[in-house]
């Protein structure tokens, strides 16, 4: 067992993350901060996972949030999608593996990744909307947050949400409320077989290199993390039973990245396209310079009088 | 009579001095206006989303939250009012011969020399070349600015064609605020243009000087001295 993280003091904490701890800032200019807090990581242990949803039920206890009651259509995912409420959800996927004609419950716990190179704080054009701190965490201002949608666009998970009452942009915090205090997030403290578990990034890949020995001697051969390099690493990681076939667990893309049309939007476009609006403002200026005003010559005007049969009036 | 591809209704010269023209009726003015205003207020918000150092300007619009809300609304103004111009204009902006010459002597054109030029009609080569551009570029951006309008639209495409509805709408506004910097710079640099947008005249010296054929084909299809009531005060 994972030694759990004690309870809080009953006395108050003041809060260990704060504008000191951010490495990055929505569409921001930011000095690195000199202090750098340990980083952290949950583990979501999908073998582990007995699809109970008390880590849903938890994550909207903690936030305050009402999830609306929905229809059952067919699966025990339920709501049928991530929304503005349900910052994390249990996607439940039923799998024949052809290996062993086992039918396998594959239940993954979906939300933010918190990934190392975060899509959506690169894509949202409002400052300080979206963050990141030194200690891994990504998380949403909603003061700042104008609703554009664009971190729906750069996320290469498909996580946030847009809520249709407030216009604003919703997804997990990693409880970054609790973090700061010396807490482990809401779903990682109601879990009840420690299919989640919280603690610095290395404690975890520790942690989860046990859990991968073990599920190996089992018979999964292609046990393994999920930490995928291709947005820097995550701070939300999954130990996979199939880490080969990371797209069996609902989706779970195999190679996540941010879309390179995001990279040239966010990138290339932004410095040309600013570039080629000022040149040809420019150009107009120094034309007007060089070339002077293009003027009517009082030879036209008397061309054109004698064109409409000038000297009569 | 047919009149010339160029006409357009509402053309007419009165003789005097100097001779007046009417190149634009007032109802093609309004509708110059409103869309000028609308691709002018889209260029403002649309840039402060677009790069974050000029974020301050949805201050202009009362915030971040109302220039997103508004940006779209402007757009469908600006489709509209555009619509209206387009069907107004086409035709005069067909292009002819005398058009590819122009473009050949594009230096004599930027030079000011305009005896080196062939005698045009309403418009010229550049100015229909805004006319198409700006054409194009509108229905590009309005179709593609369709796709990203998260508040009502979200749902109807996929992530993936979202984001290139958001390339290509980044890279089609830098193109059409570059087609209107051309066009207002060469309504400044040609004087006597302005008067065209504001009261719909010009004087018969601005129109012999830069559009002789379409002068031409006005005197030819109404006399002199039968150019109706709107006399100018010199006569």
């Amino acid at each position: 067992m994972f030694p759990p993280i004690p309870n809080p003091p009953v006395t108050a904490t003041p809060a260990k993350l704060g504008d000191n701890d951010l490495i990055r800032r929505s569409a921001s200019n930011l000095r690195v901060p000199v202090e750098f807090k340990e980083p952290v990581a949950k583990l979501i242990d999908v073998s582990k996972c007995i699809g109970c949803k008390a880590c849903q039920a938890a994550c909207l206890e903690w936030n305050e949030l009402h999830e609306e009651i929905g229809t059952f259509n067919g699966s025990y995912t339920n709501p049928p999608d991530l929304t503005e409420n349900s910052l994390t959800l249990m996607r439940f996927t039923e799998w024949v593996n052809p290996e062993t004609d086992n039918l396998e419950w594959l239940i993954r716990k979906d939300g933010c990744m918190h990934c190392a190179d975060p899509g959506c704080l690169k894509a949202c054009p409002a400052p300080g909307a979206i963050v990141q701190y030194s200690n891994g965490i990504v998380d949403f201002d909603h003061d700042k947050c104008i609703g554009c949608g664009y971190c729906v666009k750069g996320c290469p998970f498909n996580i946030p949400r847009i809520s249709k009452t407030d216009h604003k942009a919703y997804k997990c915090t990693l409880c970054s409320d609790r973090v700061a205090v010396g807490q482990g997030p809401a779903c990682q403290k109601a879990c009840p077989t420690q299919a989640i578990v919280f603690g610095t990034k290395a404690q975890m890949k520790e942690w989860a290199e046990g859990r991968i020995t073990d599920l190996k001697s089992r018979g999964y051969k292609n046990a393994g993390l999920y930490d995928p390099p291709g947005v820097g690493g995550t701070h939300v990681m999954y130990v996979l039973q199939h880490a080969d076939q990371p797209s069996l667990y609902a989706g779970l893309p195999d190679n996540p990245r941010i879309s390179r049309i995001v990279e040239a939007w966010k990138g290339v476009t932004k410095y040309v396209g600013l570039g080629v609006i000022g040149f040809a403002a420019v150009a107009g200026a120094l034309h007007y310079l060089v070339a002077g005003a293009n003027k009517v010559t009082p030879e036209d005007e008397a061309n054109a009088e004698k064109l409409t049969g000038g000297g009569r009036s | 009579m047919s009149a010339p591809y160029d006409v357009e209704s509402g053309d007419a010269v009165h003789p005097g001095h100097p001779v007046q023209v009417d190149r634009y009726t007032v109802g093609a003015r309004i509708n110059h206006w409103i869309t000028a205003i609308s691709l002018i207020l889209l260029a403002i918000s649309g840039l402060a989303l677009f790069h974050p150092s000029l974020f301050f300007l949805t201050g202009l619009f009362g915030g971040g939250q109302m220039t997103r809300t508004l940006h779209p609304w402007i757009g469908v103004v600006l489709f509209f009012s555009f619509t209206g111009m387009f069907f107004r204009f086409w035709k005069a902006n067909l292009w002819k011969s005398e058009d590819g010459t122009w473009m050949r002597r594009i230096r004599d054109v930027i030079a000011g020399h305009e005896e080196k030029l062939p005698e045009l009609g309403k418009y010229n080569a550049g100015q229909k070349l805004v006319f198409w551009g700006m054409s194009f570029l509108i229905v590009v951006l309005i179709a593609s600015g369709v796709v990203i309008w998260n508040a009502y639209f979200s749902t109807f495409t996929s992530i993936g064609q979202q984001r290139v509805a958001l390339l290509v709408h980044a890279v089609a506004a830098v193109a059409i605020i570059c087609v209107w910097i051309i066009h207002v710079y060469a309504a400044i640099w040609v004087k006597g243009t302005i008067s065209a947008m504001t009261r719909g005249q010009v004087t018969g010296g601005w129109a012999w000087r830069h559009h002789r054929k379409w002068l031409r084909e006005l005197v030819s299809r109404k006399p002199p001295g039968n150019s109706g009531t709107r006399g100018t005060p010199a006569e």
